[in-house]
């Protein structure tokens, strides 16, 4: 992934050609948008509970550095070690000091987005830590060597006949039967195992709370409850942007979080966590870190527009209602984060010219903007990160970076020619008798038609159709 | 890393101050407005709770260790982990004489002692809870010194009491009447039912880290 720039053109016609792919994609995404629209019947509590997370989400971004003080000093108080990390490489760093200190052989892992930005597996197998991922979907996309294909549901892409050719030939012992309800149990017993015997578990974090120093998980698996109390050590990895201020915060995020990502009303479990295992108590870790995590994030909390980023909530919504990602799925993005959300925090943290493509992979269709919980403007954004591409110096990493004299001309010739009523009619005037004769193979025209055909152009224009009407020239 | 604090903080507040935000106020009229009837709660929480595979057994204050023991013999279940330092484990010691005796083992040491134990022979796990919510279906279950975290998370059955005069509309309203913000344990959680998964072809499969049923003891009052 790091090293040669992704090529989101080439990665999303492989993925196009993949009749599999899509149709698993198109299947799941189906499902979850039904799901979805049948947790809101009611547009008025909709309406109501959406507005409300949007403020709770724009009050702690308001008080950001404050929030995260009072973070910081709560969770202290309730014996939290508070870390901050302004890179992944700082990040990965601070995780390997713990290991080391823990004297830590394996490590269990609950789903942590943040540690996919760090990829800190392979930063820990390097170190010679096994690491295993225990969220089922990321221990299926762990066990196939890729990368999660959506932030909710890692293991999206395959089907269960995949997947039981993949247990078969990495688990030992398993047997060959496509039914999800042995798969699920085969892995119960490989990881339970591993749960027992873990030095230190890793988890995320959904919303960290300023006012009481709680770590909030959420999840249906008992996987992170597993990861976060079992093991003698946990480290929970947040971005900065995921503190709330009060207690009673919470529950407007956790009432929209699940309904949006899954369509349950909520979660199997809501983990809060707020200290290691006290003095008289028989069980949690003995140690519990908290890693807070920087990573480009203060770059865009700078910029007034592009701050409205950090109020995702990460529930996937906007990827299972995105006509792209549904067609092209979420390998294609290669990315940490897919999907619309992905499309303007990922040029955001790792900059434009590396991923100057992925702002393009936009209809503009808005569906993803009517159904985000927190109501985040993703398609304004998209618009301001396409601006950012071309021009030099602005408040993006590598802004500028996609700039191109012959595209920047284009413009300016089109500019130009719609300002000028006479300018306008000539360059009309010539499509009309011209146009059919362009070939299709033309420089920037090819970009068009090699996936459509080229639109015939009529013998006249429309306004020399409307003046044989007797309409006049205003 | 402090280095790293501070200069996230600072940035932080400088281009916040350069751009200060204002926020629309917080309304919690949508959530403070869902409210169910006395009688409709109970109801309400078994029918989401069934909908995700929970099991429900009716019992009175009285009677409930002997309901339990019950259940277990029926289900062919051999031993129970309980939480000896609580009302309710004392309970379950004294009452219910008659009928079959599972093997009850009192949680009254470190994890660290009883990890094998937990994950390899104790098939069944009793805890209280501190009420449930009716809005979305879920247990409050507030563990303790004496009833640790993992009664309710390694056991394949988790059998949970719950009293019916401890029902709340939402997790916002148990939040506030029972004053969480003050004194938040060490881990407080929301159960909602036994373990599941989608993450094989969006095929709902329970049980694959945590329990793999849950059972409600209702305690009517």
């Amino acid at each position: 992934m790091d090293g040669n720039a992704p090529d989101f053109a080439a990665a999303s016609r492989a993925a196009l050609a993949d009749p599999q792919l899509r149709g698993n994609f198109r299947r799941a995404m189906d499902g979850l948008m039904t799901k979805r629209a049948a947790q809101f019947p009611d547009a008025g509590e909709w309406h109501g509970v959406r507005a409300l997370a949007a403020a709770v989400r724009l009050r702690a971004l308001s008080k950001l550095p404050e929030l995260l003080e009072t973070l910081e000093e709560n969770c202290t108080r309730n014996g939290i070690t508070v870390h901050w990390a302004a890179t992944t490489e700082e990040a990965n760093a601070i995780a390997l000091d713990i290991l080391h200190k823990a004297n830590a052989k394996l490590v269990v892992k609950g789903k942590s987005m943040v540690t996919e930005e760090m990829h800190l597996n392979a930063v820990l197998e390097k170190d010679g830590i096994e690491v295993l991922e225990s969220d089922l979907g990321e221990y299926i996309v762990q066990l196939d060597g890729t990368m999660p294909a959506h932030i909710i549901m890692p293991a999206i892409h395959l089907n269960t006949k995949q997947i039981a050719h993949l247990f078969k030939r990495k688990i030992k012992d398993a047997e060959s039967r496509e039914d999800a309800a042995y798969l699920t149990d085969l892995a119960r017993r490989v990881l339970r195992a591993k749960f027992q015997a873990a030095d230190v578990g890793m988890s995320g974090v959904n919303a960290a709370v300023a006012e009481t120093g709680t770590l909030c998980l959420i999840e249906n698996e008992g996987n992170g409850r597993m990861c976060t109390t079992v093991p003698p050590v946990h480290i929970a990895f947040m971005g900065l942007e995921k503190v709330v201020e009060k207690l009673e915060d919470v529950p407007p995020v956790i009432s929209l979080l699940p309904r949006s990502a899954t369509g349950q009303p909520i979660t199997t479990y809501v983990n809060m966590i707020s200290g290691p295992r006290k003095d008289g108590e028989k069980d949690g870790p003995r140690e519990v870190h908290l890693v807070i995590l920087d990573n480009g994030r203060s770059s865009i909390y700078a910029d007034p527009e592009l701050r409205d980023t950090l109020r995702c909530i990460r529930c996937g919504a906007c990827m299972n209602h995105c006509p792209v990602y549904t067609k092209v799925g979420g390998h294609a993005y290669e990315a940490p984060y897919p999907g619309p959300i992905g499309k303007i925090l990922v040029p955001q943290i790792e900059g434009l010219e590396k991923r100057g493509a992925m702002p393009h992979a936009c209809t503009m269709c808005n569906a993803c903007v009517e159904i985000c919980p927190v109501k985040i403007p993703i398609v304004e954004i998209m618009g301001r990160l396409r601006v950012e591409a071309v021009k030099p110096g602005g408040a993006v990493k590598d802004g500028g970076a996609k700039a191109s004299r012959k595209e920047s001309m284009v413009w300016s010739g089109w500019a130009a020619m719609n300002a000028s009523p006479t300018a306008y009619r000539l360059a009309t005037m010539a499509m009309s008798r011209l146009g059919n004769a362009a070939p299709s193979s033309l420089p920037m025209l090819k970009e068009w038609t090699n996936v459509r055909t080229k639109p015939r152009f009529a013998g006249r224009t429309l306004h020399d159709l409307a003046r044989a009407k007797g309409i006049p020239d205003v | 890393m402090s280095d790293a604090r501070n200069s996230i903080l600072t940035r932080l507040r400088a281009t916040r101050d350069a751009h200060p935000p204002t926020p629309p106020a917080s309304d919690f009229a949508p959530i403070e407005a869902k409210q169910w009837a006395a009688e409709e709660r109970l109801p309400r929480i078994r029918r989401l709770m069934e909908a995700v595979h929970t099991e429900f057994l009716d019992a009175t204050k009285a009677d409930w260790p002997q309901v339990l023991r019950e259940f277990l013999a029926r289900e062919g279940v051999g031993s129970l982990l309980y939480a000896p330092g609580t009302e309710a484990g004392k309970q379950l010691v004294e009452g219910g004489e008659r009928g079959p005796i599972p093997t009850l083992i009192p949680y009254d040491r470190p994890l660290e002692d009883l990890k094998p134990q937990l994950f390899e022979t104790i098939e069944a796990g009793l805890t209280t809870t501190r009420g449930a919510i009716a809005e979305t279906g879920s247990l409050i279950l507030w563990p303790t010194a004496e009833e640790p975290r993992t009664l309710s998370l390694i056991p394949h059955i988790h059998i949970a009491l719950l009293r019916t005069d401890a029902l709340y509309d939402t997790f916002l309203q148990a939040m506030r009447e029972q004053g969480w913000a003050q004194a938040m344990p060490t881990n407080a959680l929301l159960v909602s039912g036994p373990s599941k998964t989608a993450d094989i072809e969006q095929t709902l499969a329970y049980g694959v880290h945590g329990p793999k049923r849950l059972v409600v003891l209702v305690i009517h009052q």
